[in-house]
């Protein structure tokens, strides 16, 4: 008997959704991003407007100053849909929770110097209500922004800064169990150091730009926040007590390394998309970054004492080559 | 005559973006799909660009990554942090 072995090869017939064959001009294969990004925003067809904002539609692009031909080319470089974002987060998770593991086991943050906990905490442990205001805000833009590509990412941004702010709890507890969170929330809430600040995502909650919240939280405040806290603090802490405030902020700095791309990238893609974009972002941008320079200050003054200008100056002057970089005069 | 440098892929989500900057980066690059397996043929060299693949990828990639969905090459190999060449020069 004879057995001939013979290989068929069927073509598909076709190589993704139509939508987004026609906007990429070809049937070829799309990316999981792509299929889960491009054009799923409804345009069409919205029959009501909304009862308490009748003069927009349920989408509209005029939530914002910002005009864009494609609202889709905000597009994200790290190519985060649910599932790469998910997984990504969930390794990120892993390796933070070793290191508190670590600590844990091996007792660490007992061995912490009490000055230095204090240290940490008096500057550190408040920052919680801001990343939830983050989220807030986040959660905002993403409600009322246009285009999945760039809702889709602020929702991802969203839910980091919810785990962000339950990381900032997780070390406040492992370095001052309960009553160390209810001072922080007390020096938030009453504090004269932490007012400015408080008023200032405060003000954003309230502010109906979907684009300026998106500046102002996540270029400007965060752009200065992180690098005084998570590089500058950090180093600080480390040099005069150990590298435990290190481990329990690992996350937090991966983040902010990797969310830096995606927000530089919207700001540059932006910018270039009209001189009014670039003037506008320009307007935004340093009216938030006097504000947040402003209610940072008390804040940076506790945290690095006589080094304070100098510390905030290196800062600014971070957030500024990284405007030059996307082509927005800051 | 002309020879051509080739290479074999398995075909899933990250070779899709290998390929994507194969063709990127080398005109005249024929695309072969076939089943399970993406083909490519270049007229005498085949360059992979560790930039332009990050660039499809939206991530750090290493270019030795690439050898877990190969199958087949066929060329000179020549490997450097940044880029992997196959070529009929010599």
């Amino acid at each position: 008997m004879q057995i001939d072995l013979r290989t068929v090869s069927i073509t598909p017939l076709r190589q993704t959704f139509g939508h987004l064959a026609r906007r990429f001009g070809a049937d070829k294969p799309a990316s999981r991003y792509q299929e889960a990004t491009f054009d799923l925003q409804p345009v069409e067809n919205f029959h009501y407007r909304p009862t308490w904002e009748p003069e927009f539609d349920i989408f509209d692009k005029a939530r914002t100053a910002i005009v864009m031909k494609d609202w889709y080319a905000l597009k994200d470089p790290r190519q985060y849909y649910y599932g790469t974002w998910t997984l990504a987060r969930g390794r990120m998770q892993e390796t933070a929770e070793g290191d508190f593991e670590l600590v844990e086991d091996l007792g660490l943050a007992g061995t912490y110097p009490e000055v230095g906990k204090n240290e940490a905490l008096r500057v550190f442990l408040p920052l919680r209500h801001l990343a939830w205001a983050g989220n807030l805000n986040n959660g905002y833009i993403s409600a009322y922004s246009y285009g999945i590509a760039i809702s889709q990412a602020t929702c991802y941004a969203s839910m980091d800064q919810l785990g962000i702010a339950q990381y900032v709890t997780r070390l406040g507890m492992a370095f001052g169990d309960l009553d160390a969170l209810a001072s922080a929330k007390d020096a938030w809430l009453h504090a004269p150091e932490w007012q400015g600040l408080r008023q200032l995502v405060e003000d954003l909650m309230v502010e109906k730009d979907w684009f300026k919240v998106l500046v102002a939280q996540n270029y400007v405040m965060e752009g200065l926040l992180y690098p005084l806290i998570y590089d500058r603090f950090n180093d600080r802490l480390n040099d005069k007590y150990s590298p435990v405030f290190s481990m329990l902020t690992r996350f937090q700095r991966e983040w902010f390394t990797e969310n830096t791309k995606w927000i530089d990238s919207i700001m540059k893609t932006t910018a270039a998309e009209s001189a009014e974009n670039k003037a506008l972002l320009g307007e935004w941008a340093n009216h938030y970054l006097a504000r947040v320079v402003n209610a940072l200050a008390p804040i940076v003054e506790i945290a690095f004492g006589e080094q304070a200008g100098s510390e905030m100056d290196d800062a600014v002057i971070q957030l500024k080559a990284r405007a030059t970089k996307a082509g927005i005069p800051l | 005559m002309v020879s051509y440098a080739f290479i074999a892929f398995q075909k899933n989500e990250e070779t899709r973006c290998i390929v994507e900057a194969i063709v990127d980066d080398n005109p005249g690059a024929i695309v072969n799909e076939q089943p399970a397996m993406v083909k490519v043929d270049v007229p005498n060299k085949l360059v992979i660009k560790r930039e332009t693949v990050e660039e499809k990828m939206g991530r750090d990639f290493d270019l030795q990554e690439l050898q877990l969905h190969l199958i087949t090459i066929s060329g000179h190999l020549d490997e450097t942090d940044d880029e992997f060449t196959l070529s009929w020069a010599n």
